[in-house]
């Protein structure tokens, strides 16, 4: 889904994505899609490269650990803020999951190439602005933001 | 080295992209952990992996790699074949394991990167 918005001044761009939670082979069809928009409206391949990267590993967790979810993205011609919400577990400790090579992904997952522990590290890393909240049984929320100034 | 150049050492055989086997090739990485390879970031790379799903696909689009070649002669389904045609990224297999694939690449001349 795919809209317009005028805001004051500057033309803002909204996506609004269901990821999968039942077939993790779709995982990633998400931000695939925004690659190719995020292409076509002239953003660097940098400034591409880090945002795609950091959603497709939240769309991997979510498909991993929360039985799916939703992604909001927003463009904006200085910076783009991907929003990923699930209905999962929780995170029970934020900074413990934020250091590399600390995952609960069961063996199946890892037999696919992830739960390596780098999902919240790379997206740290690609990120410029990045804010988790996390409820324990309610779910988990993360906002990232790649500046392209 | 172009891809060609890569076919030819790994003595594979290209499965999908013949069109694009002139496109350059300046780094390499190996890997069945996509997690490790989305961690790395380098133009024009080749992914070399024994891990075959449509994430492989994936994983080497978003990190705007060029060719993926799949190791002990694997063969990927149609699902990853018509994914990797979409995003103009060059499928090949090679008889050779992993550890000689790269050390071939490496001997010829192919880095990791830092």
């Amino acid at each position: 889904m795919v809209f317009w918005e005028r805001l004051p001044g500057e033309m803002t761009m909204k996506l609004h994505y269901e990821v999968p939670g039942n077939d993790f082979t779709r995982a990633g069809e998400a931000s695939g899609e925004l690659k190719l928009k995020l292409k076509r409206l002239g953003f660097s391949s940098d400034v591409i490269r880090r945002m795609t990267i950091a959603m497709y590993e939240g769309e991997i967790n979510m498909a991993i650990h929360a039985g799916g979810g939703v992604a909001d993205v927003e463009i904006l011609p200085d910076r783009i803020t991907v929003v990923l919400t699930d209905n999962g577990p929780g995170i029970p400790d934020i900074e413990q999951a934020m250091k590399e090579g600390w995952s609960t992904a069961p063996d199946n997952i890892r037999s696919l190439g992830f739960g390596a522990g780098m999902g919240l590290p790379n997206i740290k890393k690609y990120t410029d602005m990045l804010d988790i909240k996390s409820v324990v049984g309610e779910g988990t929320s993360l906002t990232m933001t790649v500046l392209a100034g | 080295m172009t891809i060609a150049d890569v076919r030819d050492i790994l003595e594979a055989e290209v499965i999908s992209g013949e069109g694009h086997l002139d496109t350059e090739v300046h780094n390499a990485c190996g890997s069945d952990m996509m997690s490790d390879v989305l961690a790395f970031v380098k133009d024009q790379s080749v992914l070399l992996t024994g891990l075959i799903n449509p994430q492989v696909v994936r994983t080497a689009d978003m990190m705007d790699m060029v060719c993926i070649v799949f190791v002990r002669g694997k063969k990927p389904g149609d699902e990853i074949v018509t994914l990797a045609n979409d995003r103009k990224i060059v499928l090949m297999n090679t008889p050779h394991r992993m550890f000689t694939a790269c050390g071939l690449l490496y001997e010829a001349g192919l880095r990791g990167g830092n």
